[in-house]
């Protein structure tokens, strides 16, 4: 008796397993893999999308998310995640995926406006309510007894821009001699006590775990910060001078093609640009690259500052920039050493 | 076990502590500790047990219903978090029986059989043990992601294994395999061979001996395995997350929806699903001593073979 109904479990077990296999979604499915600090963003913008859709073509879409550090995604989706767009933190995450899958076109930046950019960011600071280590600039992190967090530049798009924010700064201010930014560099991730894989994980190890003085965050991730722990727990700070961070989209075309999804691969980031998607942008703290489609009284929340741009002569662009900085024994490999 | 050195130092402490009495109580016994010896030793256990593993679950459940049963049960409204107890379920449902047929084939063969390398199938079926998760993970990616060594090969014939419903039961599959092997194999060595081949020279069928003689004698190994095997097939997070690729609604099993749920900053709803996951391990430990308790019998019967 008991044995056959050890039987007729276990029979159960293998027939309901292939069943449940065999019962997809019949609507249309995208599959859009992106960074850390846009989940919030793109689970609104999905729904304002699917929506939008509906009312376009009457056709039910389903948008699946997947977020993680920029540069962890983008291997990901080299070694076969069938995304169907990828929104990611950089231009050269995009890039590594060109190169060695082929599955975007080479010329990806021009098949959108703004160099494939819909809302731009920037890194600004978070600290502790009163900024009790009077942290105000790119020279404050170095001070004694402050502790930096920031993500490990090598797997999180956000933490590379983190450190071209600082470099751009150091730049400026030892007169572009090398020697001397390096040296700034150098001290400051001796003032990092961890390295998270991303941005997320970051934010979450400052305001939850309560470890470190200054968070150096994307703008839109410090605002979400406070939206979620409380004003009364952190101020944020914005510097004089950053980095203008330009986290590009495109369509994975080969991805897109099997999947039969090119249409709607192509429109869902296309409407990244419309007023509702620009809008939506902005309320997550995003700087939107048509700011004329936006609400005037939205776009006062986002304070202004000077923004270096990767295209600047500094850095000679990303195609330049990567590999110099993060590539397999570049500067960062150079300088950073765990702190003790 | 403890059960089994408890009952030992019963039956053999009880006749000593009766010849103690007849002489002056004023001695401690040579085998039993100073009481001071004790109370130390039996406070270090219960304290570390109860820092290490009972106060992280009883947060685990009160983080929960930190803000009431109403937030506890919203975070299962999600569809998501139902895609991903499914999900879990599907994988464990596929995995589990998967290794119980590979585990007890295995156990067979070492048990019953000599051959040459058969001490090295037996450290292979440890590896899953020994090997990192995160390295199991890997390995399949290196396998069968589409820049991978049957990469190519799978994906001209539109075959999605990494990022995908097989990639993770592989992966689970991996990590499970020794639970049920493990449990079968000293018990079957130690029956040996003697009923088989009387039901075999009986006239049964091989097939009829492995259902009335074999199965029978290792039930309850073979449960036990089972259930240990279902526990770390649902709670498997390392080589999960390695072969995953995160997407919502599709690959997320629940350890990784909680990763996930927790870095949104939604703590009651990662609590929450956490809470399911760890009712779950609770469950499976209640049945294993259900079990044990109820058929103490037949399994000190099949021991003692």
């Amino acid at each position: 008796m008991r044995r056959s109904k050890l039987l007729g479990l276990f029979a159960a077990a293998l027939i309901a397993g292939p069943l449940a296999l065999a019962a997809p979604a019949q609507a249309v499915t995208l599959t859009n893999v992106s960074y850390d600090p846009t989940r919030e963003f793109y689970e609104a913008y999905n729904k304002a999308f699917a929506a939008h859709w509906k009312a376009e073509t009457g056709e039910d879409i389903t948008i699946r998310a997947s977020h993680g550090g920029s540069g962890k995604q983008a291997r990901a989706v080299i070694d076969g995640l069938p995304a169907d767009v990828v929104t990611l933190a950089l231009e050269s995450d995009i890039n590594a995926i060109v190169e060695r899958t082929g599955k975007i076109p080479a010329d990806w930046r021009g098949k959108l406006p703004h160099n494939s950019a819909p809302y731009t960011s920037t890194i600004v600071f978070l600290v502790r309510k009163g900024n009790p280590k009077g942290i105000h600039d790119w020279g404050d992190l170095v001070k004694d007894g402050v502790e930096v967090i920031t993500p490990n530049p090598k797997t999180s798009g956000g933490a590379r821009w983190n450190y071209l924010a600082a470099w751009a700064w150091a730049a400026g201010q030892y007169g572009g001699d090398e020697a001397k930014i390096r040296d700034y560099i150098t001290t400051l991730f001796r003032h990092v006590p961890v390295l998270d894989t991303g941005a997320r994980g970051s934010t979450v190890t400052f305001a939850q775990r309560e470890l470190g003085d200054v968070l150096l965050a994307w703008e839109n991730e410090a605002f979400l910060a406070l939206d979620e722990f409380g004003a009364d727990n952190f101020d944020i700070v914005v510097p004089p001078q950053s980095i203008l961070a330009e986290p590009p989209v495109a369509v994975v075309e080969a991805n897109a093609k099997a999947n039969g999804t090119e249409r709607q691969a192509r429109a869902y980031l296309e409407y990244l640009y419309s007023a509702e998607g620009q809008t939506l942008a902005a309320r997550y703290h995003y700087r939107p690259s048509e700011p004329k489609l936006v609400d005037p009284e939205l776009l006062k929340t986002i304070p202004e500052l000077k923004l270096v741009s990767i295209d600047d002569p500094l850095f000679g662009g990303w195609a330049k920039a990567q590999p110099y900085h993060f590539g397999d024994g570049g500067v960062f490999d150079q300088i950073y050493k765990p702190a003790q | 076990m403890s059960d089994g050195s408890a009952a030992f130092a019963v039956s053999t402490g009880e006749p000593i502590a009766k010849a103690v009495t007849a002489r002056p109580p004023a001695r401690r016994l040579p085998t039993e500790e100073a009481p001071w010896v004790r109370r130390l030793l039996i406070g270090l256990a219960v304290g570390f047990l109860g820092l290490f593993l009972l106060l992280p679950l009883v947060t685990v459940f009160m983080e929960a219903f930190r803000k009431g049963a109403g937030a506890f049960l919203a975070a299962f409204a999600d569809p998501a978090a139902v895609d991903a107890v499914l999900l879990t379920l599907l994988v464990a449902a596929i995995a589990v029986p998967a290794n119980l047929v590979f585990g007890v084939a295995a156990a067979w063969a070492i048990a019953k059989f000599d051959f040459r390398g058969k001490a090295f199938l037996v450290t292979l079926i440890d590896l899953p043990f020994s090997v990192s998760p995160v390295v199991a993970g890997l390995v399949y990616v290196l396998l069968y992601a589409s820049h991978g060594l049957f990469g190519g090969l799978l994906q001209s014939a539109g075959i999605q294994i990494i990022f995908a419903l097989p990639g993770l039961v592989m992966a689970t599959i991996f990590v499970t395999f020794p639970f049920i092997a493990r449990e079968l194999i000293p018990l079957m060595e130690e029956l040996g061979n003697a009923d088989e081949e009387a039901a075999l020279t009986l006239g049964a069928s091989g097939f009829r001996m492995f259902w009335t003689v074999t199965l029978p004698n290792v039930k309850w190994a073979l449960l036990y395995g089972v259930l240990l095997c279902n526990a770390r097939a649902m709670g498997e997070f390392g080589a999960v997350s390695v072969v995953s690729g995160h997407i919502r609604g599709y690959t997320n099993t629940m350890p990784l929806h909680i990763e996930i749920l927790y870095n949104e900053y939604q703590f009651v709803a990662a609590f929450a699903v956490a809470s399911l996951l760890a009712a779950l391990a609770l469950v499976t430990l209640g049945i294993k001593s259900w079990l044990e308790h109820r058929y103490a019998g037949d399994l000190a019967a099949g021991h003692r073979h």
